[in-house]
C-alpha cells in the first residue's frame, strides 16, 4: 500500500503547523473525552444490565455536556489545613502531561505536532509527570486517605515504569527508532504479532500506570473512597477526570501506534483507522473494568517485580536474539514463533508465580 | 558476637496514625464506624463504634400490642424481614401456646428461603463489591433479587418491608399467581447460580483477594457465639434448622454447607451454596403446600400468660433470637432481639489485625451486617 505522508510542516510553515496542530490536539482530546466519558458508561451500563444514561439528547449523547457544565458550576472547596497553591496546581500538574503525549502521535502520515527522533523516550518520560500532580493532591489535601492513595500512585508508578519501557525496547529494536513515525512505517507486520508478550505486558504495566481497574487502587473506591481526589470538588476534580480520560486516551493512542500499526490499513481512511483502533483499545479497557475485581497494593508490587519484570527482560533478550542472528529471516516466521515463546513463558511463569494467597510480609 | 565494622542503618520513623472509616462510607454497609489504626497499610488495631442507627425498637416494643410490633421487626434486619417476622411470630406463638395451621407453615418456609436467597443475594454482591469488582455483580444480583422482590410484593404488597406474618398465621392467602410465578423462578434460578459461579469462583484475583485471608479459627468462631454464614465457613455444622428445628424443617430434606478454613473465600463459598439448599426447601415446600386456613383463632389483642419465651431461627445472617416477657397484659414486658450480625461483629477486630486495609474492607464485607439489626 502506498503510503500519503503529508509534508512534515503542512500546511505550509513552521507556526502554521504549530497552530494547526496544537488546537488540532486539543479538540481531539476534548472531543473525545466527552465521546470516550458517554461510550464508558454506557458500555459499562450494557455490560451491568442496566441502561446508563440515556435521558440528555439522543441516547444520552449530550449527557456529558450537561455533566461538565454542573462541574463548572460546583463550589470549589479546598480544605482549610491544606496547602492551597498545591492544592490549587495539582490538577494542573496531572493534565498537562496527558495532553503533551499526544504532540508525538501521528494521527496519518505525516500528521503529528513534532515528529521527535525520540518519541519514545519522550512519551515515558512525560507521562510520569502525571504522578507529580497526582501525589501533589494528595499531599495538598491533608486528608489520610488522599494520601494513602498518593503514595500508592507513586509506588505503582515506579514500579511498572521499569516492565512498561523494557517491553517497548523490543518494538524499537525491531523498528530500529524511536520516533513513533518510523514506527508505524517500520509495521508491515503490526507488531502486536511479533512481540505478543510485549504487548500484553506493555498493556497490563500501562493500565497499572493510569489507574484502570483491576489497578486502580490509587482511588480505590471500596477502601479509600476516591483516594488521592477525594478533597477535590468543581471544575478542579473535572480536570482530575479529564486527566484520567486524557491518559485513558493517551495510552490508548500509545498502543495503536506501537503495536497496532497505527493509522495503517486497508480500505478506510488512514485517520479513521487510527480513530477506530484506539476505539478498541479503550473498549478493552471499560470491558477490564466492568469484569474484574481490584488486586491488593502488595499483589500489584509483586505482579510487576515478578511476573512482569522477568518476562519483559526475557522478551528483549528473545527480540535482540532472533534480530541480531537471524537477520535476513523474513519477519513473518518469527510469528508463529513468538506466539507459542509468549504463551510457553506465560504458562511456565504462572506455575512459579501465585498472585498471593493470604498474608504477605512486607 | 561484636561486629567491627560499624554499620550505619537508615531508619525512618514512620508511626502508626488513626483513620475514621465511617459512619459515612461505601464499604460500612449503612453507618457502621471503625476507628482503625493503620501502620502505612497494614491494620494494627480497630475500634467498632455502634449506635448510628440506634432506634430503640427494643424499647418502643414494650408499649405496643403484640402484633404491632411486627412492623417494627420489620425494620430490624431489612434485608431479611421476612426471615424476622417469622422469629417474632414463633416467638410469641411460643409464649401464648398458639398453634398454626398446616398451610401457614408451608407458606412461611416459603417465605423465609426465598428471603435467605435474597439477603445472600446482597451479602454476595457486596462483598465481590468490596473487593474492588465495579458494580457488575452486585447489578447482576440485584436483578435477580428483584425477581425475589417481585414475589414478596405479591403476596403482601411490600418490596422491603414486608409485615407479612401475623402471630398465628399469616396476613394473608398467596394469591393464585403466586405458585406458577414460584415455580417459573425456582426454575431459572439455579441456571443464574451458576452464572454468578462461572464469573466468580475461579476469578483469579477475587481468589487473591479473598482465599485465606481473614481467618477465622474454628474455636473463636465457636467462643464468641458466631452463627450462620460466618460460623459454618469456618467448619462448624450447625444450622438451628437442623439443630433445633422449628416450624416443619424437619420434613425437608437439604443440607449444610460448610467451609474448610474459615477464611473470607469459604463464607463466600458458603452462602452461595445455601442459595442451592434454600431451592431445594423450595421446590419441596411448593410441591407440599396444602389447602386450608391462612389464619388460627387468635383474639384482637393478644394476653399471654405471664412468663417468658425464646424462639430463635435460622436468620440468612445467623441465629437471630427473639426474647420475650409478658406480665400478662397486651403489650410484651420485655422484649429483646438477639442479633445475630451484633454477634458476629464482636470478632472483627480480631479477623482484622495485621492485614492490610484493603483485606479490612474484604473481611468486613465478608461478615454480612446490617445496621438496622446491629443498632436495632
Amino acid at each position: 500500500m502506498a503510503m500519503q505522508w503529508l509534508p512534515p510542516d503542512w500546511p505550509g510553515n513552521f507556526w502554521a503547523h504549530w497552530a494547526v496542530f496544537t488546537v488540532i490536539i486539543v479538540a481531539f482530546i476534548l472531543v473525545m473525552f466527552l465521546a470516550f466519558t458517554w461510550f464508558e458508561r454506557r458500555a459499562l451500563a450494557i455490560m451491568q444490565a442496566r441502561l446508563g444514561p440515556n435521558r440528555a439528547g439522543p441516547f444520552g449523547l449530550l449527557q456529558p455536556v450537561a455533566d461538565g457544565l454542573k462541574v463548572l458550576l460546583k463550589e470549589d472547596i479546598v480544605p482549610a489545613k491544606g496547602d492551597k497553591l498545591v492544592h490549587w496546581l495539582a490538577p494542573v500538574v496531572a493534565f498537562v502531561p496527558a495532553m503533551l503525549i499526544f504532540a508525538v502521535i501521528p494521527f496519518q502520515g505525516g500528521a503529528l505536532l513534532a515528529d521527535l527522533n525520540i518519541g519514545i523516550l519522550y512519551i515515558v518520560a512525560i507521562s510520569s509527570v502525571t504522578t507529580v500532580g497526582i501525589f501533589m493532591a494528595g499531599w495538598a489535601s491533608n486528608n489520610k486517605y488522599s494520601t494513602l492513595g498518593a503514595m500508592r500512585q507513586i509506588a505503582s508508578v515506579v514500579s511498572y515504569e521499569i516492565p512498561v519501557v523494557l517491553s517497548v525496547v523490543g518494538v524499537v529494536l525491531l523498528a530500529g527508532s524511536l520516533s513513533l513515525q518510523q514506527i508505524v512505517a517500520a509495521q508491515d507486520i503490526p507488531f502486536i504479532l511479533l512481540q505478543p508478550l510485549g504487548f500484553l505486558l506493555f498493556f497490563i504495566g500501562a493500565l497499572a500506570e493510569i489507574n484502570r481497574t483491576p489497578f486502580d487502587l490509587t482511588e480505590a473506591d471500596s477502601e479509600l473512597v476516591a483516594g488521592f481526589n477525594i478533597e477535590y470538588s468543581g471544575i478542579k476534580w473535572g480536570l482530575f477526570f479529564l486527566a484520567e480520560y486524557a491518559e485513558a486516551l493517551a495510552i490508548s493512542a500509545i498502543v495503536t501506534t506501537v503495536f497496532l500499526g497505527g493509522w495503517r490499513g486497508p480500505l478506510l481512511p488512514d485517520w479513521l483507522w487510527f480513530l477506530v483502533k484506539v476505539g478498541i483499545i479503550f473498549f478493552v479497557i471499560v470491558w477490564i473494568r466492568t469484569t474484574i475485581p481490584r488486586v491488593r497494593i502488595d499483589q500489584l508490587m509483586a505482579l510487576a517485580w515478578k511476573f512482569l519484570f522477568p518476562l519483559a527482560l526475557l522478551n528483549l533478550l528473545i527480540t535482540a536474539v532472533e534480530i541480531l542472528v537471524w537477520p535476513e529471516v523474513s519477519l513473518w516466521v518469527f510469528v508463529p514463533v513468538n506466539i507459542a515463546i509468549a504463551i510457553v513463558l506465560i504458562v511456565l511463569w504462572s506455575k512459579f508465580f501465585k498472585l498471593g494467597w493470604g498474608k504477605v510480609e512486607v | 558476637m561484636a561486629t567491627t565494622a560499624k554499620t550505619k542503618e537508615v531508619v525512618i520513623n514512620t508511626e502508626p496514625f488513626v483513620v475514621n472509616f465511617g459512619p459515612a462510607h461505601p464499604s460500612t454497609h449503612g453507618v457502621f464506624r471503625m476507628r482503625i489504626t493503620l501502620d502505612g497499610e497494614v491494620v494494627v488495631d480497630m475500634e467498632p463504634v455502634f449506635g448510628y442507627l440506634h432506634r430503640g425498637i427494643e424499647k418502643l416494643a414494650e408499649e405496643r400490642t403484640y402484633t404491632q410490633v411486627i412492623p417494627l421487626t420489620d425494620r430490624l434486619d431489612y434485608l431479611a424481614s421476612m426471615s424476622n417476622n417469622l422469629a417474632y411470630c414463633l416467638a410469641v406463638e411460643k409464649l401464648a401456646g398458639i398453634a398454626v395451621p398446616e398451610r401457614v407453615e408451608y407458606i412461611r418456609v416459603i417465605m423465609a428461603e426465598l428471603q435467605r436467597i435474597a439477603s445472600h443475594l446482597i451479602a454476595v454482591g457486596s462483598f465481590v463489591q468490596d473487593c474492588g469488582a465495579f458494580m457488575t455483580p452486585y447489578v447482576y444480583m440485584l436483578r435477580e433479587r428483584e425477581r425475589i422482590l417481585d414475589l414478596f410484593e405479591m403476596v403482601s404488597g411490600q418490596r422491603l418491608t414486608y409485615n407479612y406474618m401475623r402471630v398465628g398465621g399469616v396476613s394473608q392467602d398467596v394469591p393464585d399467581e403466586f405458585i406458577p410465578a414460584l415455580a417459573k423462578f425456582l426454575k431459572e434460578m439455579p441456571g443464574w447460580i451458576n452464572e454468578y459461579d462461572r464469573l466468580l469462583k475461579d476469578n483469579e484475583i477475587l481468589l487473591a483477594r479473598a482465599k485465606g485471608v481473614g481467618i477465622l479459627p474454628r474455636d473463636l468462631a465457636i467462643d464468641i457465639a458466631a452463627s450462620g454464614p460466618v460460623l459454618r465457613g469456618s467448619g462448624v455444622k450447625w444450622d438451628i434448622r437442623k439443630a433445633d428445628p422449628y416450624s416443619i424443617y424437619d420434613r425437608f430434606e437439604f443440607d449444610i454447607p460448610t467451609g474448610t478454613v474459615g477464611d473470607c473465600y469459604d463464607r463466600y463459598r458458603v452462602r452461595v451454596e445455601e442459595m442451592r439448599q434454600s431451592l431445594r426447601i423450595l421446590k419441596q415446600a411448593m410441591k407440599g403446600l396444602p389447602r386450608g386456613e391462612v389464619r388460627s383463632e387468635v383474639p384482637h389483642l393478644i394476653r399471654p400468660p405471664a412468663g417468658e419465651a425464646y424462639g430463635h431461627i435460622e436468620a440468612p445472617k445467623g441465629d437471630l433470637g427473639f426474647y420475650l416477657v409478658s406480665d400478662g397484659s397486651i403489650a410484651p414486658y420485655r422484649f429483646h432481639v438477639r442479633a445475630p450480625t451484633l454477634i458476629n461483629l464482636t470478632v472483627l477486630a480480631d479477623m482484622m489485625r495485621g492485614w492490610k486495609i484493603a483485606d479490612a474492607i474484604v473481611i468486613f464485607g465478608s461478615i454480612d451486617i446490617c445496621m438496622g439489626e446491629v443498632d436495632r
